[in-house]
């Protein structure tokens, strides 16, 4: 150990009760930060996973600007069989394709607009909630089946029941009049009022004979674990199609790109709280430091009459600083890490969390994510702004003249 | 060896409306190796000279040069150099790092000048055991004796062996005894390594070492003269 830190470190302990203050005040500040951090990055990662599972999946193929202009042409040929080919080089994962068509549907009573999507009724419940939100009757099985699933709003408006028929009027992929008669067989409520008042699903093979789809579908949902598996799967997918110019592979930011944007915009809003400890964390190791800088006018100026310069005694006084927040930083991490575990494992829920869970389909608890970042950015935020706080009683030091300071008691 | 050439200097105190000529047009040469005490009453200019030769304080007026070098001239980082390299200050309050070991104040210094870690810790428990510390490297200025804590800072003045040690009371806060040991180590260091010395005191025991006695009074030399150490 070198003497500046040998005496960096000897400094600190002059006083152990105003160290251990400002040290603590560190401490629990990074808890606290690993703590929010963990449990923000992990309800992100519960929020995008609950949105991409809820219908669209994690991936997406599909024809180059379908995403941005949907339209029925706009279409994937041979689509169950590349999705055959998509499921085989992701084992684990969820994978169905999909048509969606927009469609006149009537009841005895009444007509109304909505969007009709041609589901894999084997395949749909691992990549999308929906199948599971069922609360009447029984979601989709035959895959050529006339049957089709509606959202409660959906039923309410066409006053039908399952059991029920529905006549479908629309315009087919090749410009020819659509028609066919379904039955309702499940009624979800998904509470988005908007998916319940204005979403079908029918399944893909009934879609494409009636939409004369001729083979095509619009789309290729991908689902995966978790969001870590996102860029393996890509890898993999790509390679399929890349043969297929038409065909582009789109991750949730571009399925979802105002989801991203939210998360963006509350990640901001949160950092602005944390500013605010920060600061305050730094405004006491501002005072504790000016305050050892001021009490040690006289050490200074002895030693700065010894030919020492005041650079180094500058350095000094950040080096304590440093010392100080390593000690924060260090037990604050190990703290933060073991509480952020802890709920990682046990998971963490609000008051009322349970029922929004059973209404959404979603899981109970949010699990806070433990990562490097979610453990080391808030502390070394902190850490950075201590060492910053320290500047102001460090350039002091460059104001001091020996002998003044050798006179102050 | 350090030959000091001090002309005409002059500083003024600004004390409430009151003006104090700390020093009034003072004139010196200190040839090398000279064992010089400065006396006179507290106020007298004694101090003052010393900080005006260290490079601690700066001058109204007047020029000072150190082996031809000129002092006041010189800005606040060549002046550190050159009190880190060229000279060593003994202080009447020992003025010790009190979280270093006597050991690790002697060797702070030292490592500041970028003397290797092996070489610093031999020339300081040299230094240690030359002025009587053998055995006590290790303790904290807390744990030594007035006596013990100013020779560990004459040890810290002289380990880098300087041209010139300035003393300012080195002998106030000790006993008798302490104090006599501390003047023979200096007298020994005057002689065998030809080190300047220059102490500011009022201690008569100390002035009987002195080789050269300038008396100081309202920031004026009134008297300079030769003597023969006793």
């Amino acid at each position: 150990m070198t003497l500046d830190l040998r005496m960096a470190w000897r400094n600190l302990w002059r006083h152990k009760r105003r160290t251990w203050l400002t040290a603590t005040a560190m401490i629990f500040s990074n808890v606290l930060l690993i703590f929010m951090i963990s449990l923000q990055l992990g309800s992100y990662d519960m929020m995008i996973n609950n949105t991409l599972q809820a219908f669209s999946g994690h991936l997406q193929v599909q024809h180059d600007g379908y995403n941005h202009n949907p339209k029925l042409r706009t279409s994937i040929p041979s689509v169950l069989a590349l999705a055959e080919q998509v499921r085989q080089a992701l084992p684990g994962a969820g994978v169905t394709a999909r048509a969606a068509a927009f469609a006149l549907a009537s009841s005895e009573l009444r007509s109304v607009g909505i969007q009709v999507i041609g589901v894999q009724p084997d395949h749909e419940p691992r990549v999308s909630t929906l199948p599971g939100l069922v609360q009447e009757g029984r979601f989709l099985q035959d895959p050529d089946a006339a049957e089709i699933v509606i959202g409660g709003v959906l039923a309410r408006n066409l006053k039908v029941t399952t059991g029920d028929e529905l006549t479908l009027l629309g315009s087919g992929r090749d410009g020819s009049f659509a028609a066919g008669v379904v039955t309702v067989v499940g009624i979800f409520n998904s509470s988005s009022v908007d998916m319940d008042r204005s979403l079908a699903e029918i399944p893909l093979g009934y879609f494409q004979d009636t939409f004369a789809m001729e083979g095509h579908g619009n789309s290729i949902a991908i689902s995966t674990d978790n969001l870590e598996q996102i860029p393996a799967a890509s890898g993999r997918v790509n390679n399929i199609i890349a043969g297929q110019d038409a065909l582009v592979l789109l991750d949730w930011t571009a399925l979802h790109p105002g989801l991203q944007q939210a998360i963006k915009a509350d990640f901001s809003s949160a950092w602005f709280m944390y500013g605010v400890l920060i600061i305050l964390v730094a405004f006491s190791v501002l005072n504790t430091q000016l305050m050892s800088v001021l009490e040690r006018t006289r050490e200074f100026g002895v030693i700065t009459a010894l030919g020492i310069k005041p650079s180094r005694l500058a350095s000094l006084v950040m080096l304590e600083t440093a010392l100080m927040a390593a000690i924060g930083l260090a037990i604050g991490v190990l703290l933060g890490a073991l509480v952020a575990l802890y709920f990682n494992a046990a998971g963490f829920s609000y008051p009322g969390m349970d029922e929004m869970a059973v209404r959404f389909n979603l899981p109970a608890s949010i699990y806070p994510s433990v990562s490097v970042i979610s453990l080391l950015l808030g502390p070394a935020v902190v850490f950075l702004f201590c060492l910053l706080a320290s500047i102001y009683p460090a350039l002091r030091l460059f104001r001091l003249r020996p002998v003044e300071a050798m006179r102050a008691v | 060896m350090a030959e000091i050439k001090c002309v005409e200097l002059c500083k003024d105190y600004q004390q409430g409306d009151a003006v104090i000529k700390a020093l009034d047009h003072v004139t010196i040469d200190i040839e090398q190796g000279s064992f010089l005490c400065l006396s006179g009453p507290s106020g007298s200019g004694k101090t003052t000279l010393l900080n005006m030769i260290g490079g601690l304080d700066e001058l109204d007026s007047g020029q000072i040069s150190i082996d031809g070098e000129r002092v006041d001239l010189l800005g606040k980082g060549p002046l550190a150099d050159l009190r880190l390299h060229h000279i060593g200050f003994v202080f009447q309050a020992y003025n010790l790092i009190p979280v270093l070991t006597a050991q690790e104040n002697v060797e702070f210094v030292m490592q500041v000048q970028g003397v290797p870690a092996k070489e610093r810790k031999k020339k300081a428990l040299d230094i240690l055991r030359e002025v009587g510390l053998e055995g006590m490297e290790h303790r904290r200025p807390a744990e030594l004796s007035g006596g013990q804590q100013q020779r560990v800072a004459v040890a810290r003045a002289i380990v880098s062996q300087p041209k010139l040690v300035l003393a300012d009371e080195p002998t106030a806060n000790l006993d008798s005894v302490s104090a006599t040991h501390l003047m023979e180590l200096f007298c020994a260091l005057n002689s065998t390594h030809g080190v300047t010395f220059l102490i500011a005191t009022h201690d008569e025991r100390v002035m009987r070492y002195a080789k050269r006695l300038i008396k100081m009074q309202d920031g004026k030399i009134i008297e300079d003269r030769e003597q023969e150490p006793s």
